[in-house]
């Protein structure tokens, strides 16, 4: 029975992937701004902004004290703006630079903390594939993405010496909250670009997250892998 | 126990942690003992061990949340993690400053 800390349970995959690990018989700590309506014996809801130092460290101090321990970590909360660059203002830019960053940053440093001291640990951050399909529109949230493949590519190898593996997966166009703004027209042309040209599901994303937790996984870290093709 | 010699026991007890770690001769618990720099006992990983370890081991027996690493430590015209002796000095200073918050 692992102990998997999901970030953005509230909804979309990070409820998913909690339902996913719960039904594993899984331990699952998740976290969102809001409260989440998971209800679970094994799940554990926290309401933070992972973008606040503070509450992230509290939060994993809340972990130390109580499961001593830490799995396994995806980071899964994100958010993302679709907007003309011209029309795009700072504290857009500033909020979302926060959450994708700074958050999935801070959560990696203070779990790979827990992580050392078991010696073992696997981290599972989320990039897009609107970084390689370099999307117009969505500047700050690739740009914002393409820094999540940078860190989990340098924290592979700073998190190595402890037996801890940070990989990404990078989904393509998901049937999300994050697609309510995209005109249909757009998402079928992006589909398109796609080798596989069809609508990922949350279980495409699963079955990236299982692989790259899994014990044989041990000797894959710094990796990234990009859903339908892309 | 005073707090200083509180906060030592410790730094001292993270530094058997990484000690544990090292397949060279342990670093020896002496304020004198130099961790930065070209005569540093430690390497810089075994320093950033020991750094963490001091923070949760003070989370742990007191309950107080610090970052020993901050812009402030860096900033310092001397710096903080000099030695072992400086390394607890300061950790005992920020234990006091969060008591005093």
């Amino acid at each position: 029975m692992a102990t998997v800390l999901i970030t953005g349970t509230r909804k979309g995959i990070g409820r998913f992937l909690a339902e996913h690990f719960l039904a594993a018989g899984d331990n699952v700590i998740g976290c969102s701004r809001k409260p989440a309506e998971i209800d679970a014996p094994n799940y554990r809801h926290h309401c933070i902004d992972i973008a606040n130092e503070d509450q992230v460290r509290a939060l994993f101090g809340e972990i130390r004290k109580e499961n001593r321990g830490l799995d396994i970590l995806i980071n899964n909360a994100g958010i993302a703006a679709m907007n003309s660059a011209l029309l795009m203002p700072a504290s857009q830019v500033r909020e979302i630079l926060d959450t994708n960053v700074l958050g999935v940053f801070l959560f990696c440093r203070e779990a790979a903390k827990l992580m050392k001291n078991q010696a073992s640990g696997r981290i599972v951050n989320f990039t897009t594939a609107a970084v390689p399909f370099k999307l117009e529109g969505e500047a700050v949230h690739a740009a914002s993405k393409a820094a999540v493949i940078s860190l989990t590519e340098i924290l592979a190898r700073e998190f190595a010496e402890y037996g801890i593996t940070v990989n990404a997966v990078g989904p393509t166009v998901t049937d999300t909250d994050l697609l309510s703004a995209v005109p249909r027209s757009k998402i079928d042309a992006l589909i398109a670009r796609q080798a596989i040209p069809r609508m990922g599901e949350f279980r495409d994303i699963a079955n990236v997250v299982d692989f790259f937790i899994r014990p044989e996984s041990d000797f894959v870290t710094g990796q990234v892998i990009f859903l339908g093709g892309v | 126990m005073s707090d200083a010699a509180q906060i030592e026991a410790l730094v001292h007890s993270a530094l058997d942690e990484v000690n544990a770690t090292r397949t060279e001769a342990p670093v020896p618990k002496d304020p004198e003992t130099v961790l930065l720099g070209n005569d540093a006992s430690l390497g810089s990983l075994g320093l950033v061990n020991l750094i963490v370890a001091s923070e949760q081991r003070i989370e742990d027996q007191l309950g107080i949340q610090v970052t020993i690493a901050s812009e402030r430590a860096f900033s310092q015209k001397t710096s903080p993690f000099r030695t072992l002796g400086s390394l607890c000095d300061y950790v005992a200073l920020l234990v006091d400053e969060a008591k005093k918050a």
